[in-house]
């Protein structure tokens, strides 16, 4: 007999009573609910991620070019990957000129790994959504945008439209239907990466990024309703 | 000097904890560590009224999985297969082992890079790929410090809580060459992810575990702060994750509420800074993420709990180590005093099932049954009543023994002494016959009285019954 008949032969011949009930997650969820409004949920989310060492900007589509520009430049950084065919990595591109090196990420890791773990200093990439509750930032790395843009290179910048901002997990997941459509890979990162292995003492940049770096980019003028 | 700590606590288990307990400085580690996590879990919690009502949703959910495992297995094989993931099935260690090895062979691997995974330490990854002609090694931080100092894990969630810094200092300086002293722990982080960074870029296979398992999506939930367990999922051109047979739950929802209970739970945090949802390989057009990706389902004694209605309740655990933390037996002896992959409350109930009730039944009596484990357990596993069983199953008889090991603490001299009691207790002449005979007897009683008397004074029956001091009260 083979291993699956065996141990799924054990686990039919236990014996089984009773089926306990499964809770309703929509009452839970919904008897959570905070009353807040879209401005108070923006505010929630920054403060639950700079309470994580996370970096976070107002800024608007139309900014938010040069603000990450002028923070490159004051973090010193060489270069900055951007996804291949993005709406917002060619709209920084047609911006930034010579003044930050911009890299695409266009080919298969396998053709450039080496270059991507030593000389990248910096990345761009979207967030599809975010969590208030948690802090948390929302990836569903694409082809345009692949999962490492997000874990390798040492500052990590997101562009985060303050209009797609969840309450909690549960909202979004319901909201924009994960069950049926789950991607390769899906992500929430609540901050840059860290650990308290030694000692618990806390130490940020482990092994993925060590800045986290958040555009707010708000639908109208730079945050005048906050 | 490697440190070799042998995977059998019954002889000795008492000896081993007798030298954690006059161990100061490892005494003053745990402590310190004990009282940290218990802190911050305490602050994660501020309403009891939600952490009630989110236990009780944990332990349904859990509850209800397991009630219809052998399903929801079969739908998460269907789901991942579809999805284009390699679904294994290994009954024992060897067999998941042997399943790791013939990946490896085929694709020519050399190297693994290990995210954190309890169940590889619980079926010695390392050293049957090193058997094997394999290298894998440990990438997160906890885990890279206890293998480098050839030691085991002492805690599931923060592997080096035993060490102070100033021995992880003197570690790195000792083993990663050109790396002089330091006791900030900032530049030693940097020196362990400097050491592993080019490691990572060149695995073949990555390893993981899994926290979770959801049936109706095919998907393997890793939650992590390192980004470690990212690299060895996301880099290396295989990825294999191997996990118990219990970790299946039918829907993508009721990972919500159990992974808030596991970080609050563990390490006190409201989220980790990762949580990775993998649904299938590298799809074409995508430029990174392994184009294999492999799940090995292990079973190696969790059927035997499974099998059993009461002990069942030993495979809800998400393994947060909550437990351990607020374990006064374990923040005396720590982790390795116990001789097992998973120490600790949690690590006496589950033990048993892995490596036989023989090797492990003193562990069921390390436990002053206080319940504090009972208390905090975010899934409501009754930790105390499943001790008390095992105690008993230590001591069954051979025709009554359900659990592989069963009766093997069993003595002659305690099976003499029940006998008697219960024939004392079942008939009242010879109950008031004996309990005379030991009342007037009483200053004949002995002083050393086995462990009783190491640490108390020698137990003496009154010189008059219950029974004589009512007759000579006065109306």
């Amino acid at each position: 007999m083979n291993a699956r008949e065996l141990i799924l032969g054990r686990l039919r011949a236990s014996a089984v009573t009773e089926i306990p009930a499964l809770p309703v997650m929509k009452d839970w969820y919904g008897a959570h609910q905070r009353d807040e409004d879209a401005v108070q949920r923006i505010q929630r989310l920054r403060s639950v991620l700079e309470a994580v060492h996370t970096e976070v900007h107002d800024t608007t589509e139309s900014d938010w070019p040069s603000l990450l520009l002028r923070l490159a430049s004051a973090k010193g950084l060489r270069n900055l990957l951007i996804g291949d065919n993005t709406t917002h990595g060619d709209t920084l591109q047609a911006v930034a000129q010579e003044s930050l090196d911009l890299i695409r990420y266009d080919k298969s890791i396998e053709d450039w790994r080496d270059v991507l773990f030593d000389n990248i200093d910096a990345s761009l990439t979207c967030a599809r959504s975010a969590i208030a509750e948690t802090g948390s930032l929302i990836l569903w790395p694409d082809a345009a945008e692949p999962r490492l843009m997000s874990l390798v290179p040492p500052v990590h910048f997101v562009l985060l439209d303050t209009r797609k901002i969840y309450a909690d997990f549960y909202q979004a997941i319901t909201a924009e239907g994960w069950k049926d459509a789950m991607p390769t890979n899906a992500l929430l990162i609540s901050g840059p990466s860290k650990t308290a292995d030694i000692q618990q003492t806390l130490a940020y940049g482990a092994h993925g990024p060590r800045e986290l770096v958040v555009l707010f980019c708000h639908e109208s003028v730079k945050g005048e309703s906050l | 000097m490697s440190q070799v700590i042998h995977f059998h606590p019954d002889a000795d288990f008492k000896a081993r904890s007798l030298a954690a307990v006059q161990d100061p400085g490892q005494r003053k580690n745990f402590r310190g560590a004990m009282d940290f996590l218990q802190d911050k879990r305490r602050v994660q919690f501020p309403d009891q009224l939600e952490l009630e009502g989110l236990r009780d949703i944990g332990s349904a959910i859990r509850r209800n999985s397991l009630a219809r495992l052998p399903e929801l297995l079969v739908q998460l094989e269907t789901r991942m297969t579809a999805n284009g993931i390699q679904v294994h099935w290994a009954a024992t260690a060897d067999e998941a082992n042997a399943i790791a090895i013939e990946i490896a062979r085929r694709v020519n691997a050399r190297t693994i890079a290990k995210g954190k995974s309890m169940v590889s330490e619980e079926i010695e990854f390392n050293h049957a790929m090193k058997a094997a002609g394999i290298e894998a090694f440990e990438t997160d931080m906890g885990e890279y410090i206890v293998e480098l100092a050839g030691e085991k894990p002492s805690h599931i969630i923060m592997p080096a809580i035993h060490k102070t810094k100033q021995a992880i200092a003197a570690l790195f300086a000792e083993k990663i060459p050109g790396v002089a002293y330091t006791e900030d722990v900032d530049e030693l982080i940097k020196i362990g992810r400097q050491a592993l960074r080019r490691k990572f870029a060149d695995a073949d296979i990555g390893l993981s575990g899994a926290n979770f398992l959801v049936a109706e999506t095919g998907t393997i939930c890793l939650v992590e702060n390192e980004g470690n367990g990212r690299l060895c999922t996301t880099v290396p051109r295989v990825h294999i994750a191997v996990t118990g047979i219990e970790k299946v739950l039918e829907k993508l929802e009721h990972v919500l509420p159990l992974y808030s209970l596991l970080t609050r739970s563990a390490t006190g945090q409201s989220i980790t800074t990762y949580f990775n949802l993998i649904s299938r390989p590298r799809q074409p057009g995508e430029k990174d993420g392994p184009e294999e990706v492999h799940l090995i389902l292990l079973d190696n004694g969790r059927s035997q709990a499974y099998a059993d209605e009461q002990l069942r309740a030993t495979l809800q655990c998400i393994r947060c180590g909550a437990c351990m933390n607020h374990c006064p037996v374990y923040a005396r002896i720590g982790g390795h005093a116990y001789g097992t992959t998973y120490p600790g409350p949690i690590g006496a109930i589950v033990s048993p099932h892995m490596m036989g009730l023989d090797a492990t039944y003193p562990l069921a009596f390390a436990s002053t049954l206080c319940g504090a484990c009972v208390e905090v357990c975010p899934v409501k596993i009754p930790i105390t009543d499943i001790l008390v069983r095992l105690r008993n199953e230590a001591q069954a008889r051979p025709e009554t023994a359900s659990l592989r090991g069963s009766g093997a603490g069993r003595s002659k001299l305690a099976s003499a002494f029940w006998a008697g009691w219960t024939l004392v207790y079942s008939r009242l002449k010879v109950y008031r016959l004996t309990s005379w005979l030991l009342s007037r007897g009483h200053a004949l009683s002995p002083i050393e009285q086995g462990a009783w008397t190491y640490s108390r004074t020698a137990l003496k029956p009154a010189p008059k019954r219950l029974r004589d001091l009512l007759k000579d009260r006065k109306p």
